[in-house]
């Protein structure tokens, strides 16, 4: 049986959500133009309802909703080649939104080194929640998965405890922390916009490019790696496992960590004390899986699922409720996840064809023979 | 003594769909499906059982047939939905931690979108009379008991007896029935359960179906007892809760009904806390992140001796020894 590349996978699952998707709007008694035209405005900032209209905007928006997601996807990633499942992104944003929080209220620091902090904190209340379950993963062999999901639920209820005791809360709302520094704050990048696309996208892609060194180019990746492809056969070659599977989750909740700090130095500006997820670490797990786990699949995946996210409000304009794009990306999950059956399938296809083409030659060959 | 008696229904009406859910759970893991897609088969339940009594209110159909079909049709629900991950991780190999993972987004994303799509665009469903769903009972004679009375059979709905009956079903069903061997035989050795003549993809997908129709009912039986609609936080994560009380429960009927009301009370705690006179000095918070830490540590207590079946989350392979 013929192997295929993670691309050509990617590729159809993708297609066949879309396809899904627009079905689905037919059979729903809505208009699948609609739907076009939301997804292409979001992407390209042209309506194709109203040609000649062009708004920037939506572009710098939809830039602005890949950086988290591209972050929490490197998170997934990375644990994930350590053989790892990471569905604990939730939890680990939630740190991280609320140590950058913290650092951006409580210390007073000169401007660019203030978010560097923000965010260099957030990183370690991220990986600080990634320590358990890699932890116990390594050393007592606990499945990472309930872990995470127990370490998610602990950490939104901690965090908003420590919110509430040690941060100072706006009188106004009571739902948020008062407004950070102006000095933590990320700015924006083009100030002529009302886009609120920040400085937080170079931390995206020093996330990528860390995480491609990191993973490929170094000997502690490459251990990491074999861990994740055989854990006893990279035992035996001498690698410390125990250690390795406790340090990736760590870092991958790092990654995720950070996704929270520039959500809140770019966007929200104030702290937030959560009573729900926001389904950005969900959000990590499709553009891992779509990317392949690797550093510019990330990329890719992170823009595309980007985009789905940036679409909700153009969705909710023609009247599409924007769960359509949580739609896509369940289907977008489910068929990675079956990426058997694809092969099976696109085997098939291309033995018809041989088997035509064969056909065809047969047929060739004998009028050379007349 | 008076507060023991307000709690313990609370305490038992939350512990319900946990232990449900726990069932679900059970099946699928003893037949060697790792099922987390517990959450979202909970929330389409939930969903189906909402809008069946909505419409059938609206066609005037009497309130004592209501809440019963709306059992069923959340059960078929479920079991439909949880076909989905049937063919993914039976027939096609797939992650099953990956094809839970979708099924979860899949049902959030559903349920919203069928809720604007049906009631004109809101996020939510419209609300349902208290009446056409199950009211409290007090059960004749039992209920002058005294003590178990007051706790158990004051106050209570009839889905809390049918969760019983549930758990003691469910017992019998695994431990004392041929199937229940061939269930338990495939998640721990499907290998040589095969070589003794077990259809093991036929075997898994009954597991699976139990699974999908326990996690629809106990949707159901969620927003029935707790709530009048269905919005997106009426599961809240419950299905992963509902993980965890399996696992507390150490993969065990019994165990799972112990730690259904464990977590049952751990829900309700928060509510009295101020009564308490040890308590009330904690945090709300507290409360709520006590269940999910008792789970940590139990796994961790338990960790050297997992009763989990071996198989379970493992690709069947029939050609690997």
């Amino acid at each position: 049986m013929k192997k295929y590349s993670h691309l050509t996978i990617s590729l159809i699952a993708v297609a066949t959500g879309l396809i899904f998707a627009f079905l689905l709007t037919l059979l729903t008694g809505k208009n699948p133009y609609d739907l076009l035209t939301a997804l292409v405005r979001s992407m390209t900032g042209f309506n194709l309802q109203n040609i000649g209209s062009f708004n920037i905007t939506y572009v710098l928006n939809w830039f602005l909703n890949a950086v988290p997601i591209i972050l929490t996807g490197l998170s997934v990633a990375f644990a994930y080649r350590t053989g790892l499942f990471n569905i604990g992104g939730e939890g680990q944003i939630i740190a991280g939104s609320t140590a950058a929080a913290a650092v951006a209220i409580l210390f007073d620091l000169p401007p660019v080194i203030h978010p560097i902090v923000c965010i260099l904190a957030a990183a370690l209340a991220g990986a600080l929640w990634g320590l358990l379950p890699g932890f116990l993963k390594a050393y007592r062999n606990i499945n990472e998965v309930v872990i995470c999901i127990m370490m998610n639920y602990s950490g939104m209820y901690f965090c908003s405890w420590f919110t509430k005791r040690f941060l100072p809360i706006d009188p106004n709302t009571n739902e948020r922390t008062i407004s950070i520094l102006k000095s933590a704050e990320l700015p924006q990048v083009f100030t002529s916009t009302t886009s609120q696309f920040n400085w937080g996208f170079l931390v995206a892609i020093i996330g990528l490019f860390v995480f491609w060194f990191i993973i490929e180019k170094t000997t502690f990746g490459y251990s990491l790696r074999a861990t994740g492809f055989n854990k006893e056969a990279a035992r035996f070659a001498g690698m410390k496992v125990e250690r390795n599977i406790t340090l990736s989750m760590m870092i991958a909740g790092a990654f995720s960590g950070i996704a929270g700090a520039v959500l809140i130095l770019g966007i929200y500006k104030y702290g937030r004390i959560f009573t729900t997820f926001d389904n950005y670490g969900f959000d990590g797990i499709s553009v891992a899986l779509v990317g392949g786990a690797q550093s510019i699949g990330v990329f890719l995946a992170g823009l595309l699922f980007g985009l789905f996210k940036a679409a909700s409000g153009n969705l909710q304009l023609f009247n599409i409720p924007k769960e359509i794009s949580e739609l896509i990306q369940a289907i977008i999950i489910y068929l990675v996840a079956i990426q058997y059956a694809i092969t099976l399938l696109l085997n098939k296809i291309n033995m018809k064809k041989n088997k035509n083409q064969l056909e065809n030659k047969v047929e060739g060959g004998n009028t050379s023979c007349n | 003594m008076q507060l023991i008696y307000q709690m313990f229904p609370l305490a038992l009406m939350s512990a319900v769909p946990l232990i449900l859910g726990a069932l679900g759970g059970l099946y699928s893991e003893r037949c060697g499906i790792v099922n987390i897609a517990i959450d979202g088969t909970m929330q389409i339940g939930a969903f189906v059982a909402c809008i069946t009594i909505i419409f059938c209110e609206r066609a005037g159909i009497s309130n004592t047939i209501i809440p019963w079909f709306a059992l069923l049709t959340a059960i078929l629900s479920g079991m439909a939905f949880i076909a989905i991950h049937g063919v993914a991780s039976i027939h096609f190999r797939a992650d099953q931690t990956i094809s839970g993972t979708a099924l979860n987004v899949l049902a959030g994303g559903l349920t919203i979108y069928l809720c604007q799509i049906l009631f004109n665009g809101q996020k939510q469903t419209d609300y349902y009379a208290m009446t056409s769903s199950f009211t409290k009972i007090n059960v004749p004679i039992l209920q002058d008991i005294p003590f178990i009375g007051p706790i158990l059979f004051k106050n209570a709905y009839i889905t809390t007896y049918i969760a019983f009956f549930l758990v003691f079903a469910t017992w019998y069903i695994v431990y004392k029935t041929p199937f229940g061997l061939r269930l338990r035989s495939c998640g721990e050795f499907p290998q040589a359960s095969a070589s003794m003549g077990v259809n093991v993809t036929k075997t898994r997908w009954a597991g699976l179906m139990f699974s999908g129709a326990l996690s629809g009912l106990a949707g159901a039986v969620l927003i029935m007892t707790t709530s009048s609609y269905y919005y997106i936080g009426t599961v809240h994560g419950l299905g992963f809760v509902a993980i965890a009380t399996l696992i507390f429960g150490q993969w065990n009927p019994w165990g799972v009904l112990a730690g259904g009301i464990f977590f049952g009370f751990a829900q309700v705690l928060g509510y009295f806390s101020s009564s308490i006179p040890l308590l009330s000095g904690l945090p709300v918070e507290f409360y709520s992140i006590f269940p999910y830490i008792v789970t940590i540590l139990v796994l961790i207590l338990f960790s050297g001796k997992s009763a989990a079946p071996k198989a379970s989350g493992e690709i069947y392979d029939s050609g690997k020894r």
